[in-house]
């Protein structure tokens, strides 16, 4: 089954959900401290922590506090008028649109890949051998090269200006990664198993939704978090595919606040703190989903 | 994997190939189809509203002739250039710094994280206004080195996109890493304490050296990544000053849907299309062929 368009996936990185990290009882630096590493650690967190703490800090700021004030400097007096501007600017609507948009794509994609995986994995024919090549082939080309098509066919099925313009390539880009992880997984359920439910009597359809389902669910809520966040902060297909305020969904809002609010920068910087505040709930909530997830996809 | 099952079950013949007709239908619609569209589109003429004309090699023409096609290509190897090696040894060093088990790390490494929650637009538009000469960190901190206009300074603008791009990404590529590590078997390192090996040397002879397979991986995608690092140039600079950060993917999409000609796009994206393919084969083979056959027969 080996292809030789196949990005590399090493072993080590495999998706593995729930994992515990591996305790090292000796690592390096475990014999003394390691300055120069910690030095290091703490220097990149203040790279990463500078600019979040900008945003968060300016988006509190009313505007005659942002031109006069210490750019660096917490407001003197705090104030939520710009989360207001923004929530006021139909800021919900256009979360709406994204959540539609993300659960639009995650759902069917990850519906179909499951299907795919199942049968790349179980079956034998040469069409299914086929079918895996050319998702593996997915992963190596740019898919956003093909905007130019998916403009064009979108606009002939009338669907521009649309959501669903928006899910279906979003879907189709899913796939081949999504398959790729499902397979890996379904690979790792014993073929026993199978053998045992088909004495039983299943049929390979039961066995899909009893069976491989079951035991692979770690992986695909794993590929659905992965897909999940890059539908959310996709950028491109929303810019070519929609154009009115009913269909934008949130990362095209904040370039459009940007726009409209240009001088206004603590209330497009409050856009851009309100836009990531689901994603980091999600966060502090299932961290090592989302980390698992984002590990296991690594593509695009 | 399924050899032995045929000597038990003579009936067992797998799951119908329909259950990847959905997927492949989808797939084939909505990639496949526009990728051979983007070849066939790269002979025609057409704005973007009107007819489609067949229009010979002249989009090619254009395409090949425009100085801006080479400064985008010279643009686009020299951000692939850059952000690799800003990239790849920062990760690597925090994949190994956080895979240890000291309290502090694992806090760290929490927050090391937050950057992949945000979407490229919320980076551009953060680093925009953290950029500005008169309202941003600069004048902050008071450092007048910083208070410079970096956005619009041509020599130094790509400089700031690489270290953007870094900002952004590192943290996955650290994520990457940091799996990889944690793969070592411990033993190796007891083995190299007990010869006295310091930190340094089993660095150097253990940790990197076993994440092989890890760095290829990583670097695949930072290389091959580097052509979709379309939005948060398009928020952050625009490909400006002049072209100076006009990349590939985004002259591509200039060219298509600001300057009304997508004959001339389409050949730019099948550009696009053949030097990611010849890269990340290029990349397979410098990982070996042998590693993609462990990796499916590990199950």
């Amino acid at each position: 089954m080996a292809s030789t368009t196949q990005l590399p996936v090493p072993p080590a990185t495999r998706v593995a959900p729930n994992r515990k990290p591996v305790q090292r009882s000796k690592g390096p630096g475990r014999s003394r401290p390691n300055f120069l590493g910690g030095l290091g650690g703490w220097l990149w967190l203040a790279i990463i922590i500078v600019p979040i703490y900008y945003v968060v800090v300016t988006s509190l700021k009313n505007q005659a506090g942002f031109f006069t004030s210490n750019p660096m400097m917490p407001p003197t007096e705090p104030t939520l008028d710009n989360y207001k501007l923004v929530l006021e600017n139909d800021f919900a609507m256009y979360f709406a649109n994204s959540l539609v948009v993300t659960v639009g794509s995650v759902v069917p994609a990850l519906l179909v890949s499951f299907m795919a995986a199942y049968a790349i994995v179980r079956g034998k024919s040469r069409f299914l051998g086929w079918t895996n090549r050319l998702f593996l082939l997915g992963l190596a080309i740019p898919l956003h090269a093909t905007i130019i098509p998916i403009y064009w066919m979108i606009t002939k099925a009338h669907l521009y200006d649309t959501l669903l313009a928006l899910m279906l390539p979003s879907i189709a880009f899913a796939i081949p990664i999504s398959v790729l992880i499902l397979s890996n997984f379904m690979r790792d359920v014993p073929n026993e198993l199978f053998e045992s439910m088909r004495l039983d009597g299943c049929s390979d359809w039961a066995m899909m939704w009893r069976l491989a389902l079951p035991l692979t669910k770690p992986a695909v809520i794993t590929v659905g978090i992965y897909n999940a966040l890059h539908v959310w902060n996709g950028f491109l297909f929303p810019l070519i595919l929609t154009q009115s305020p009913s269909t934008r969904v949130l990362p095209l809002s904040l370039w459009t606040f940007q726009g409209e609010f240009s001088v206004n920068i603590p209330a497009v910087l409050a856009s851009v703190v309100l836009a990531t505040l689901p994603l980091l709930v999600i966060y502090v909530v299932a961290r090592r989903q989302l980390i698992s997830g984002l590990t296991a996809g690594f593509s695009k | 994997m399924s050899v032995s099952t045929g000597s038990r079950r003579v009936l067992e013949k797998g799951p119908s190939g329909w259950l990847a007709a959905p997927a492949l239908f989808l797939f084939l619609l909505f990639a496949i189809i526009p990728l051979a569209g983007v070849f066939f589109l790269s002979f025609t003429a057409w704005d973007g509203l009107g007819e489609i004309k067949l229009d010979g090699l002249s989009s090619w023409t254009t395409v090949l002739t425009d100085p801006v096609t080479g400064n985008a290509l010279w643009v686009t190897a020299k951000i692939m250039f850059f952000s690799f090696v800003v990239q790849a040894p920062i990760s690597l060093l925090l994949g190994v710094f956080t895979s240890a088990s000291q309290k502090y790390r694992a806090v760290l490494a929490v927050l090391y994280f937050v950057p992949l929650l945000l979407s490229s637009a919320a980076v551009a538009i953060a680093y925009k206004a953290l950029l500005d000469p008169n309202f941003g960190l600069g004048p902050g901190l008071g450092v007048p080195f910083l208070a410079q206009d970096w956005l619009g300074n041509s020599d130094l603008v790509l400089f700031v996109v690489v270290f953007v791009i870094a900002w952004q990404f590192v943290p996955f590529h650290t994520l990457i890493y940091q799996g990889g590590v944690r793969q070592i078997p411990a033993s190796l390192y007891e083995a190299a304490q007990i010869d006295g090996a310091g930190r340094v040397q089993q660095f150097f002879a253990i940790t990197l050296p076993q994440l092989k397979y890890t760095i290829i991986t990583s670097s695949t995608l930072m290389v091959v990544g580097s052509l979709a690092y379309f939005d948060l140039i398009f928020v952050l600079t625009g490909g400006g000053p002049g072209y100076s950060t006009r990349l590939l993917p985004l002259h591509m999409y200039l060219t298509g849907f600001k300057a009304n000609d997508m004959g001339a796009a389409s050949a730019l994206g099948v550009i696009l299309v053949v030097i990611g393919l010849v890269l990340a084969l290029v990349l397979q083979r410098l990982g070996g062929k042998n590693r993609n056959a462990s990796q499916l027969e590990g199950a």
